[in-house]
């Protein structure tokens, strides 16, 4: 463990840009955590004599053509946003893990099957096949997660697979089969464990495509429903007022998605460099 | 040759299997009564029962996958709903404007981010290198909707440098004879200079948008590959004979070092695919994935569905055509087959 | 023996600068090569061979800096021109083939055109004419069916024909000076003897001097005049081949040949050197990077390392020596 924080330590020095994109990482946790209380006003309240204001000392980012503030609409709209990465990059690594590992491990028709499915995923452009699923499984918050799941599925997947077949033949292994385990518990108990830290950078990876994947699902109206505060649908809401010049309704909400998936990406990068520095590209 | 071809179709047919497997299993997964959805809101229950056997919902699974796969043969993905028309036409008649956006934005993608991959492999470490990190980095964090949009703001509203963003081409222009159905070429083509400018004008934006987004797998490939071919024993070689710095970085390393950039196109696929969906939409471009979002609004089912498919269709193909040209261009592999 | 050397090192110092510190990876090492000489520089791996030979190329890693030395070759110094006038000396006057041939050859471009290239660069041939020039070329290294084989990728190859087009690109412009380095490493044992014998046979035709980098003492003694020994950066010893068998006067040269297995030798003689290299980025390397590892070891070897002419030619670089 020392010598990894040495290691971190190292790659923060050389990259100031990933404690940068630490310090963001706790920025927006704050806002989703704290999000609905430090908002100045209510998000959801309209007030018709009040729209379509540029910033302004009262309204910092303005306010939308229903004159609600789009401060506290960007800033509660936060814990909406991760979520939903969260809780989709979440569920394609106990998916993908999971399966991968079992196909790694075992291999013979367990990797067959798990090789195919993600196959078959793959030769779909992924963000169309989640608009499918989305527009398949109808329009709800939970179907963006599970969409956003399973096109993340493949990367998993592979990756998991990979791994626990190197480690299929290695000694800890080997040594834990022969202590009496049996497979089942030597997959969980000993060959999951030993692939997380890879399995947690993938997991900073994804999280920033996460996010872009289901705010675009929202801005072409899949998902999230007004009034419901998300950056995907604000911006989708703020496009019908770029052409006449109220450029406030979508610039913040989309400046605060920017952020937040340049912070994962950065993230992910300087977690791989930490984690596993020949990765580096 | 023959043999690489056939190889590589054959590992193409089981994606397609897959393709039509997962879309059949989307038309049935609706919620509810799929035959309610694919009539419409509005629906009498009579037509919904209409519907229904007509679909053939009324019968098995495996018979109506069967009927299924019996429909995409000939060519036909139901009609849709808001306009009566087939599925398959209104598809076709929207594909070229939805190609020549991708494709114009792939090349301009590529056009940047190769040169700028080589540059930050040569000078490994200076300036230019960091700008490459940075450049790709911010590139795939941009929602592609967002800098299309303020694309739209900046050149349009402020800057009135470019046309307003709604469609192909002015309403004050004609659209060029049909040819290839792409605009630019038809009109070069005819020799119409002012449709020309008139629509290079209008694809711009979009296509710069779609350009940043997919610079980064690009461009990080270029740099990587490149990276690893000058640490290479054969770039010793031609440094040891003597061979001029250009000949080395362009003829040698550079022509080993696109090999595996030819390999991420298909993610770059992948990613215009998508992007596509989205910018056309902010630029109301009349192309297939405007078209989609439009039918998802008045949930108008059929032309989603023929949308996924279609779409999954062309990606296998376009990954098929990328194997291809690896193996045309890797005598390796060319040669080997 | 007042001839001009064709290649005379002087006092070449090189060091690495490493994430741990900066290695000195060469320290005053100086030998030369006449026309139609053949020198062996012979060590064990990481004693510095490659690197000299990169140094003078002018081809080392971006990490490696010459800090002293010259290497003066055709009036002169290598090791002051700049990367544009030795390029221009590289490949035309002095030539390099490296070990894995397979690996060391462009794999996508057809080797007719790797030899074309070089002869079309240094003028050797017009562009037109080069075509022909590499299949003579191939001709003269002995490959059958130079015509088909001139459209072949290295991949189409066995490593044996690799290292004879190697042979062909550095040899094509007829340089003064060839460096091989480990030519034969990877190679089975008939290929190897066919590939010095043509290297040789080339040189002789020629009056060409070479450089032949080796950690093989016997290979060295049957194909070179004369035998330079490294160890950990330094020359230790340098003599005529058979009169370093004869006579080895560095105690670690001893040991190396009591470690090869000769015609006299019996396995039971073969003898193991203890101790590894030192490690070079130390700050308190003493004087004779081998004195840590040797038997003879006195007092004497805290001061800076002599250089003592022992014999015709033959020189070493020990206090206490045999």
């Amino acid at each position: 463990m020392r010598p990894l924080l040495r290691h971190a330590r190292y790659v923060m020095a050389e990259n100031p840009v990933t404690g940068l994109a630490f310090g963001l990482f706790a920025l927006f946790l704050l806002a989703a955590i704290l999000g609905p209380a430090l908002a100045p006003y209510n998000p959801l309240q309209s007030n018709v004599a009040m729209a379509l204001k540029p910033p302004s000392a009262a309204h910092w980012f303005g306010t939308d053509q229903l004159g609600r503030d789009i401060f506290s609409r960007v800033l509660v709209a936060t814990r909406l946003d991760l979520t939903i990465a969260f809780a989709s990059v979440v569920l394609a690594f106990l998916l993908g893990a999971l399966s991968g590992v079992a196909a790694g491990y075992f291999g013979g028709w367990t990797d067959r099957v798990v090789g195919r499915l993600a196959d078959t995923i793959m030769a779909f452009p992924l963000f169309v096949l989640a608009m499918g699923i989305v527009a398949a499984l109808g329009n709800e918050v939970i179907n963006i997660v599970i969409a956003t799941a399973i096109i993340n599925f493949p990367l998993y997947a592979r990756v998991a697979r990979a791994e626990a077949n190197v480690r299929r033949e290695s000694g800890f292994v080997e040594a834990a089969r022969l202590s009496g385990n049996g497979e089942t518990r030597v997959l969980l108990g000993h060959v999951l464990p030993n692939i997380m830290p890879i399995m947690m950078v993938q997991m900073s990876l994804t999280m920033g495509y996460a996010i872009l994947n289901a705010a675009g699902l929202s801005f072409i109206g899949l998902g999230v429903r007004p009034p419901d505060a998300e950056w995907g649908i604000m911006v989708a809401e703020g496009a019908n007022f770029i052409q006449s010049g109220e450029w406030w309704i979508a610039l913040f909400p989309g400046l605060a998605l920017m952020l937040a998936v340049f912070c994962f990406n950065l993230l992910g990068d300087g977690l791989r460099d930490i984690i596993d520095p020949r990765m580096r590209t | 040759m023959l043999n690489l071809l056939l190889s590589r179709l054959a590992t193409a047919i089981p994606s397609i299997v897959g393709v039509v497997v997962v879309t059949f299993m989307l038309t049935r997964l609706l919620p509810g009564d799929p035959a309610a959805y694919f009539a419409g809101l509005a629906a009498s229950p009579q037509a919904v029962a209409e519907i229904r056997t007509k679909l053939g919902l009324d019968k098995s699974l495996p018979e109506q996958f069967v009927a299924y796969v019996g429909d995409l043969l000939s060519g036909n993905l139901g009609n849709s709903l808001s306009t009566g028309q087939p599925v398959v036409t209104e598809i076709a008649t929207r594909l070229p404007a939805s190609a020549e956006l991708t494709l114009a934005a792939l090349l301009l993608a590529v056009f940047i981010a190769i040169p700028l991959g080589v540059l930050a492999a040569v000078k490994q470490g200076t300036w230019i290198d960091h700008v490459c990190r940075v450049v790709t980095t911010a590139g795939v964090s941009l929602p592609v909707f967002f800098t299309g949009l303020l694309f739209a703001y900046v050149f349009y509203y402020l800057l009135q440098w470019a046309p307003a963003p709604t469609g192909r081409l002015d309403v004050f222009l004609s659209p060029p004879q049909h040819i290839t159905g792409f605009y630019l070429i038809d009109s070069a083509l005819t020799g119409n200079s002012e449709t020309f400018w008139g629509a290079l004008r209008q694809l711009a934006l979009p296509a710069i948008s779609m350009a940043i987004f997919s610079l980064a797998p690009l461009a990080r490939m270029t740099r990587g590959s490149m990276l690893a071919v000058l640490g290479s024993d054969f770039i010793r070689t031609a440094r040891a004979s003597g061979l001029a710095p250009r000949t080395v970085v362009f003829t040698y390393a550079f022509r080993n070092a696109v090999l595996p950039v030819i390999t991420v196109l298909g993610m770059v696929f992948s990613f215009l695919l998508g992007a596509n969906v989205l910018v056309e939409t902010v630029f109301a471009w009349p192309g297939v994935g405007l078209y989609a979002v439009n039918a998802l609004i008045t949930s108008d089912y059929a032309p989603v569905q023929g949308f996924v498919l279609t779409m999954a269709v062309l990606y296998v193909a376009l990954n098929l055509a990328i194997d291809l040209l690896y193996g045309l261009v890797d005598p390796r592999i060319r040669l080997d087959s | 023996m007042t001839a001009v050397p064709t290649l005379a090192i002087e006092d070449l110092s090189v060091e690495f600068r490493t994430r741990s510190g900066t290695v000195k990876v060469l320290e005053h090492v100086g030998f030369s090569v006449e026309r139609g000489e053949t020198v062996a520089l012979v060590g064990e791996s990481g004693s510095g061979k490659s690197v000299t030979a990169f140094a003078v190329m002018g081809i080392l890693d971006a990490a490696g800096r010459v800090t002293s030395g010259r290497a003066m070759f055709g009036g002169a110094d290598l090791l002051a021109l700049d990367e544009r006038d030795l390029a221009e000396q590289r490949g035309r006057e002095l030539s390099m083939i490296f070990q894995n041939p397979r690996t060391a050859l462009n794999p996508i471009r057809r080797v007719g055109r790797q030899i074309a290239d070089v002869l079309v660069r240094h003028g050797g041939a017009t562009r037109g004419d080069a075509p022909r020039a590499a299949i003579e070329m191939l001709k003269k290294v002995r490959i059958p069916d130079p015509e088909r084989r001139a459209e072949a990728y290295p991949f189409e190859l066995s490593g044996g024909m690799c290292q004879r087009i190697m042979i062909a690109i550095a040899l094509a412009c007829r340089p003064a000076l060839l460096i091989a380095d480990e030519p034969t490493t990877g190679l089975d044992v008939t290929t190897q003897a066919v590939i010095m014998d043509l290297i040789g046979e080339l040189a002789g035709e020629s009056g060409m001097a070479t450089i032949f980098i080796t950690h093989d003492l016997a290979l060295a003694a049957e194909y070179c005049d004369r035998i330079v020994v490294m160890h950990a950066g330094h020359i230790v010893e340098a003599a005529p081949g058979r009169e370093l068998f004869a006579r080895p006067r560095h105690p670690y040269a001893a040991k190396l040949l009591a470690a090869t297995p000769g015609e006299t030798a019996s396995l039971e003689s073969l003898a193991s050197i203890p101790g590894g290299l030192p490690d070079l980025r130390r700050a308190d390397l003493p004087p004779c990077r081998y004195s840590e590892r040797c038997e003879r070891r006195t007092d004497a070897c805290a001061q800076p390392l002599p250089r003592r002419t022992v014999g015709d030619r033959h020189i070493v670089a020990c206090w206490n020596p045999l």
